[in-house]
């Protein structure tokens, strides 16, 4: 190999390496699903997920990867395999949710305003 | 940062799966409504293998794109400017991790990304097998490579996986600061003293054929784009890319009376495009395929400190939890 521009490199010998090694299955640890509240008074929002081997060290991963750039106050971390969830093709069960037929549940689905004119109308003086 | 130069590959003879056509026809509405795909969603086969494909690359790219900047945080001309390279290369190992989160959501491992890199077998942006020969190096790389970074990565942002857009959300926001540095190291070169101008014109004259070969092949030779376009994995052509960046970008390089090293290259005023010497493509394709002046270099340093990092993660780790995928 040519050597580098950075000294550094040249310092470390790289040459010595014989190209065997992998990474094992599991040694980045797991996944922790990280929640990040902007100011008092929001939500947690979900913001992305990371690797970590313990929920403390978790934290820290999160203050440096979420917490860096934009404005924070807090973060959740949330191990990934212990949020529950609904499966995204099931989506349509929650169709009903806005449909015309629950208007009853809806403030639109309530009218006053003829009946109040109406009223007015005919009590007039 | 990262440009799209051979994200995509074509599937092997005999082995394209045949997908069961009703789920594809849900899923192809789905995209063309302009809804997003989810992790846990149905999907083509050759949808997700893309996807992986691409983001993996992403992430390396990031990764592997903090060294040549990262070479020069010892050199850098003065404090502040030293700050700011300290910062944009940590963002750019941030903008690795979200990237790898997001390919993980697919089903690949981070360690097999990891290893699959440092063995040579998954590829990253080529421009960066190429050395930072001088401090204007690294206000050409961040300014212009970003910037070609940043045109790419907005377009990619409306695509139809979730995940990948979220993080190219985020990855967009964080490069507006990579850009505004780059840009502003730039212009303190081209308006220094002479010296600092030929050094300037000098690092754009090296980095003139990477920054061609940063979007890839020209279309004409370019396959496999109609229905990674129809599924939103890719979102518009290497060419189409390439002159969006030109319009954006050349004018500023104009602007400072600095020149582009191709006698040919110009705007057409009749049909709008930028007109130039194809680069050397047997060139582009002999480096990504291993043989360019760093290539070797930058895969030796990604594997030393996987190595030198093992006795870490070891002692971190703790078996009481188990590995698992991310969610989203």
């Amino acid at each position: 190999m040519e050597n580098s521009l950075d000294p550094r490199i040249n310092r470390l010998s790289l040459i010595k390496n014989d190209g065997s090694f992998a990474l094992e299955k599991g040694e980045n640890w797991h996944t922790y699903e990280v929640f990040h509240l902007k100011k008092r008074g929001d939500h947690h929002k979900h913001v992305g997920s990371l690797h970590a081997p313990t929920p403390e060290i978790a934290l820290v991963f999160a203050k440096e990867q979420f917490g860096r750039r934009q404005k924070c106050v807090n973060l959740w971390v949330v191990p990934s395999r212990e949020v529950y969830t609904f499966n995204m093709e099931d989506e349509d069960m929650f169709a009903t949710a806005s449909s015309p037929e629950k208007k009853y549940r809806d403030a639109s689905g309530f009218k006053v305003r003829d009946k109040i004119a109406e009223y007015k109308k005919t009590h007039a003086g | 940062m990262y440009g799209s130069s051979a994200a995509f590959d074509t599937p092997k003879k005999g082995e394209e799966i045949v997908e069961d056509p009703k789920k594809l026809a849900i899923f192809e509405a789905r995209i063309e409504r302009g809804e997003k795909i989810e992790p846990n969603d149905w999907m083509p086969h050759e949808y997700r293998r893309q996807l992986i494909r691409m983001i993996e690359q992403h992430a390396h790219s990031e990764i592997i794109g903090a060294l040549p900047e990262g070479t020069w945080i010892t050199r850098a001309p003065g404090f502040k400017r030293k700050l700011a390279l300290i910062a944009k290369v940590q963002d750019e190992i941030g903008h690795g991790h979200l990237l790898y989160a997001a390919a993980e959501t697919l089903g690949k491992s981070r360690e097999e990304m990891i290893n699959d890199l440092i063995n040579g077998k998954s590829k990253y942006s080529n421009v960066f097998n190429y050395p930072a020969k001088t401090w204007a190096d690294v206000t050409v790389i961040g300014f212009l490579i970003d910037a070609g970074a940043i045109v790419n990565q907005l377009i990619n942002a409306t695509g139809s996986y979730g995940p990948y857009c979220r993080a190219l959300e985020r990855i967009c926001y964080e490069e507006s600061f990579h850009l505004k540095q780059g840009h502003e190291g730039f212009v303190y070169l081209a308006t220094g003293t002479p010296l600092q101008r030929k050094m300037l014109q000098d690092a754009i004259n090296r980095w003139w054929e990477p920054i061609m070969h940063f979007f890839g092949p020209p279309d004409k030779i370019s396959q496999h784009t109609e229905k990674l376009m129809k599924w939103k994995v890719k979102m518009a052509t290497n060419d189409d890319m390439r002159q969006k960046f030109f319009d954006q970008y050349i004018p500023k390089v104009y602007e400072l009376g600095l020149t582009i090293p191709d006698p040919k290259f110009k705007k057409n005023d009749e049909t709008g495009k930028w007109e130039y010497t194809e680069p050397d493509w047997d060139r582009f394709f002999e480096v990504i395929n291993g043989n360019g002046p760093c290539n070797k270099e930058r895969l030796e340093v990604r594997r030393w400190a996987e190595e030198h990092g093992r006795w870490v993660r070891n002692a971190l780790y703790d078996p009481k939890y188990k590995s698992v995928m991310p969610l989203a």
